[in-house]
């Protein structure tokens, strides 16, 4: 999960901030070639948000984000490894990481053992 | 797209002795094995609509041949006007054998593939992979569905595979002698990691997966048929079918996981029992015992008993006792520790877990919080056993051990 900061990235000059898009390609090519990738997904500028409420099964629909803050989820890979260290490892080739941080989180599974 | 289970079946018995038969006689186990695979698509499309061909090992034989060729030629081709210096002249004759082609060492080819696709150079993902693919028969998207990725990511996983397999110089042929038992170990831990994928898949969205088992028991089987004197190969197939037997009672009306002492043991599937208990009991008098043998005892002791009160846990730890010592690993002495909470109490258990807090190979942490929250519910500590609940629910990445853990602990919640 990638997390961005307007103010942060609003420092970086114009090379950096190409830079840092195209990083992304580069990202892209190896765990793809190795079968790591599952998925990704960019997400739009947080002004862009509906947040949808339910109360008393009635649904409310507002402009703007469910949670104000200085960080946003801008988006996130979705890869098949087999350590975390290698998942980590990965994170740390993404080029968001350098300036605000990138989450690595375990997906739920539907699978499960007997206890 | 193929739906028929008989025909899926005969291809998939089809595809290793196929694949054998091509790369015995061209080489190049990259491009057979994806020759093969084209010819098992075109076998899957046409068999249904035209009727199955008088010899469909001929027809596979023949359309695969076709499609390596085909390949070799145009690669060579490709290479001769990119380099006029390096010319490939692609094997020829023999494209179409005889229609019964029978080959006699088409069992021996199984064996070898198996143990080419375990290669130990591969990580256990493309071990997986491609050991579904060249000796499963089963194609990319199958086996991409059952592993919940991408079909385009299970083809780079596979066609990684056979670069690795390529570049480690690996030839068609049996290991040499002085490796074959460490090689026969990485090749039965991948057929016990498929069932395993297979096994913990619960019912549902994730019926695709757990028809793995159901493949790591058909190659298992097909192992055990062409080394029968080997102990831990039959130890590992008894181990697949006491465990499988227990699938219809594993999961509740609601889809959730039940635990063993609360399955209903009328619905386990007592073929599977019988089969498994044969296996094991043969294979532990011959000797010598291996850890997959012992596994497969322990297991065969649930089996046998008509209900979980009736556990002859005695016996369950003087298993697990040789099973420590044949094969340390810290998830053997979880599962010690409960046998041992069952006959001398819940504190000799506790005792036993505490030895695993400080090791860093424990990695399945919620395992350890689980077992410790069930033997402290038993001992009456329903407060820490409530933490040790939550705590393994927190851990777990499985939705329904979290739903098992979390209702375990609601459980206990006002009885204190």
């Amino acid at each position: 999960m990638i997390y961005m900061n307007p103010t942060v990235f609003e420092t970086l000059s114009e090379e950096e901030q190409t830079a840092v898009m195209n990083a992304h390609d580069e990202f892209q090519k190896p765990i793809r070639e190795s079968g790591e990738m599952v998925g990704f997904a960019a997400l739009a500028d947080p002004s862009n948000t509906m947040t949808v409420r339910v109360r008393d099964d009635v649904p409310a629909v507002t402009d703007g984000p469910y949670v104000e803050a200085k960080e946003f989820l801008a988006g996130f890979y979705v890869v098949d490894c087999e350590t975390v260290e290698r998942a980590t490892e990965l994170a740390a080739m993404i080029p968001d990481a350098r300036y605000t941080a990138v989450e690595v989180r375990p997906v739920m599974d539907e699978a499960g053992m007997e206890m | 797209m193929r739906t028929d289970a008989r025909l899926d079946d005969l291809l998939r018995r089809q595809a290793p002795q196929i694949l054998g038969a091509l790369v015995r006689r061209y080489g190049h186990f990259e491009a057979s094995e994806d020759a093969v695979q084209e010819a098992l698509l075109a076998a899957a499309t046409q068999w249904p609509e035209h009727g199955l061909p008088e010899s469909p090992r001929g027809w596979l034989i023949t359309v695969a041949s076709r499609r390596l060729t085909d390949q070799l030629r145009s690669d060579s081709a490709r290479r001769r006007r990119e380099d006029t210096t390096a010319a490939l002249v692609p094997p020829d004759g023999h494209v179409t054998p005889a229609p019964d082609d029978e080959d006699p060492s088409g069992r021996d080819d199984t064996l070898t593939l198996l143990f080419m696709c375990c290669h130990p150079e591969l990580t256990a993902a493309s071990q997986i992979a491609l050991t579904l693919r060249a000796v499963g028969g089963l194609t990319t998207a199958e086996i991409a569905r059952a592993f919940l990725v991408p079909e385009a990511t299970m083809a780079q996983r596979i066609s990684r595979a056979k670069q690795r397999i390529k570049a480690a110089g690996s030839s068609f042929r049996l290991p040499p002698e002085p490796e074959r038992a460490e090689r026969l170990r990485v090749v039965l831990h991948v057929l016990y990691l498929i069932f395993n994928e297979g096994y913990t898949a619960t019912s549902g969205p994730d019926l695709q997966r757990s028809e793995l088992t159901g493949e790591a028991i058909r190659l298992t089987r097909a192992a055990q048929g062409l080394l029968s004197d080997d102990g831990e190969v039959a130890g590992l197939l008894a181990l697949m079918l006491l465990t499988d037997a227990r699938r219809p009672a594993r999961t509740g009306l609601d889809g959730g996981l039940v635990p063993l002492a609360e399955q209903d043991r009328g619905r386990w599937n007592q073929e599977a029992i019988r089969e498994g208990i044969a296996l094991v009991t043969e294979a532990l008098s011959a000797g010598p015992v291996g850890p997959y043998q012992l596994q497969a005892a322990i297991a065969a002791v649930h089996a046998e008993s008509p209900s979980a009160e009736d556990t002859d846990w005695a016996q369950i730890v003087g298993l697990y006792e040789v099973l420590e010592r044949a094969a340390p690993n810290p998830m053997v002495t979880l599962n010690h520790a409960v046998a041992v909470a069952m006959t001398r109490g819940p504190q000799a258990g506790l005792d036993m877990l505490a030895t695993l807090d400080a090791d860093d190979r424990m990695v399945d942490h919620h395992r350890l919080d689980a077992v410790r929250a069930h033997l402290l519910e038993m001992a009456g500590h329903l407060d820490a056993a409530r933490a040790s609940y939550r705590s393994a629910a927190r851990r777990t990445t499985s939705l329904p051990e979290q739903r098992y853990l979390e209702a375990r602990a609601a459980r206990l919640t006002g009885t204190t």
